[in-house]
């Protein structure tokens, strides 16, 4: 497990992938966090609308990150050699996973950078921002990014074309932040009891007023586990044709 | 070492391995002989753990690959058709992946030295994958196989693509490496295995078709007698000359005149040797031999006979 994630680390910073996504990512939010506070029409510290937003960001740049995961190594058959050898096909996703959180943690890291002009504005006389809500958002972003990149790592198991992976995993998180919408037009209490609790963005909400949601906690880290599992077992059938 | 019982897979409805059986002992060399998609190569991923059997069982040092896959897997040193490279890798941080990735517990740059002194690529292990020639990017992956020191070394397909003196080269490699592994290589072409293995099984259509010492192959390929013959005379007479000699099954002549001498290729059957027939006959016409010589039968036609030999038996 270790020799993959080193493996997939040293990818990440050997090709330009890395740097593009860290780079993109950056912009991308920088944008959204000044759009969201400084250029407000009364400029707010208020970060809740910057993380709800970055969550949709997110689920376009997270997938870039996965999407060659698997696919790429299906694709110049480098697969042969990670699978025949002596480590479990398990460790294996769970190095490029673990590989592909870290880079997102870089990521998010690098980010806070948006966060000291709040702070510093504190001295000109602005608002206090609200640290609880900040840290409860992070602490969001970070479990919904690990179940995205979960999704991303399995859906590159499915296709050998990075391209095609990307898609997919778009496909399956629209899938699981729009879920709760159809709540609006759905009778059936079951059915929106199952959606609303299905839903990744639903969940995130508590988090933005700062307090800590056991139950989301509980749901991300399951999210997240089943589509490993669900990678492993792709694999194993695979062998199986 | 390696036990075969039973062993079927299939894609779909298209059954590439079938019913396949067979042992290997420790230090052989195994040739897999058969066209391609004849099913060498899942047979091969499938004793590598890379694809599971529909049916049957493989088993090394008496261990299921399927039930212990990281003990075998251990045990195992592959080479698939299509080198497993990561291109934009330097050779040595390539060698030094796989070292981790196969958690080899010995002296890393020692070991990684040494499995590139094996196959001479020392003087390239700070080069780009991506801009080793074929020949050397297919040292690299058998540099990778060696990683380990498996006991067992599966090479699929491993001369493809080479050229004839990296084919020589890469024989004598092979050569060197049997003294301590044992190994199995896949091929289509018929010399290879003639000139490496110990032992040939000949697959075709998923079934084995011959599995023999190479010796033994020899043997068989024996009985059939041919020998190549230039003659000065016309053409078309010496032809019907030689057809008309008794057990001759068939002359052929590519028609190319050299002065006035002909070259045929005659093809005879049974015990008889009809060289003193024919020579007497010539001379009776006048036509000299010019030069005479045993035509060896390649395994290729060894190959066409075992099949539709095989085909006949059905």
């Amino acid at each position: 497990m270790v020799a993959i994630f080193k493996k997939e680390m040293r990818a990440y910073f050997t090709t330009p992938m890395g740097y593009i996504f860290l780079a993109v990512s950056l912009f991308v939010s920088s944008f959204l966090f000044a759009l969201t506070t400084y250029f407000q029409e009364e400029p707010t510290s208020n970060t809740g609308t910057y993380f709800s937003y970055l969550i949709f960001v997110l689920a376009i740049l997270l997938p870039v990150l996965t999407m060659r995961s698997f696919s790429e190594e299906r694709r110049t058959k480098t697969d042969q050699l990670l699978f025949t050898s002596p480590v479990s096909i398990f460790s294996l996703v769970l190095g490029k996973f673990l590989a592909a959180v870290c880079m997102f943690l870089i990521y998010l890291g690098l980010s806070m950078i948006n966060l000291i002009p709040i702070f510093a504005n504190v001295a000109l006389g602005a608002n206090e921002p609200n640290v609880a809500v900040i840290v409860g958002n992070l602490i969001a972003i970070i479990l919904v990014g690990i179940c995205f990149i979960a999704i991303g790592i399995f859906a590159s198991a499915l296709s050998e074309n990075p391209a095609v992976s990307f898609i997919i995993t778009l496909g399956i998180l629209a899938g699981f932040l729009v879920i709760n919408l159809f709540n609006a037009y759905i009778e059936i209490g079951w059915i929106r009891a199952v959606l609303s609790w299905l839903s990744i963005y639903g969940r995130f909400v508590n988090f933005t007023y700062g307090i800590f949601d056991i139950g989301a906690l509980v749901y991300y880290i399951s999210i997240t586990g089943i589509f490993l599992f669900l990678t492993e077992r792709l694999f194993q059938v695979r062998r199986l044709g | 070492m390696i036990e075969i019982t039973n062993l079927v897979r299939k894609f779909g409805n298209k059954v590439a391995v079938d019913n396949i059986s067979f042992t290997v002992k420790e230090g052989e060399i195994v040739g897999f002989l058969g066209p391609n998609g004849a099913g060498k190569s899942t047979t091969m991923n499938i004793i590598t753990g890379y694809l599971s059997p529909t049916s049957g069982t493989v088993l090394v040092d008496g261990l299921d690959v399927f039930e212990e896959p990281q003990a075998v897997k251990k045990q195992i040193g592959f080479l698939p058709e299509q080198p497993p490279l990561y291109m934009d890798m330097t050779v040595w941080e390539y060698l030094s992946f796989v070292f981790d990735l196969k958690g080899c517990d010995f002296n890393k740059k020692k070991h990684i030295t040494e499995a590139c002194e094996v196959v001479k690529i020392l003087d390239v292990k700070n080069h780009l994958i991506r801009t080793l020639s074929k020949g050397y990017k297919q040292r690299v992956g058998i540099a990778g196989a060696l990683i380990g020191n498996p006991k067992i070394i599966i090479l699929d397909e491993p001369t493809v693509g080479l050229s004839p003196e990296q084919v020589i080269e890469f024989r004598s490699l092979i050569r060197g490496l049997a003294k301590k592994h044992t190994i199995i290589l896949s091929t289509h072409i018929l010399s290879e295995v003639q000139a490496l293995c110990n032992r040939i099984i000949v697959i075709n259509e998923g079934k084995i078709v011959a599995d023999q010492d190479t010796p033994q192959l020899k043997r068989v390929v024996g009985e059939n007698n041919r020998f190549q013959v230039k003659i000065a005379g016309p053409q078309k007479e010496v032809y019907n000359l030689l057809r008309s000699i008794h057990s001759v099954r068939d002359v052929s002549c590519d028609g190319v005149r050299d002065g006035d001498t002909y070259t045929f290729i005659v093809e005879y059957s049974g015990s008889i040797d009809i060289r003193k027939i024919m020579f007497k006959e010539l001379a009776n016409k006048g036509w000299p031999i010019m030069a005479m010589e045993g035509v060896e039968t390649t395994l290729e036609d060894l190959f066409v006979k075992l099949i539709s030999r095989k085909g006949e038996e059905e």
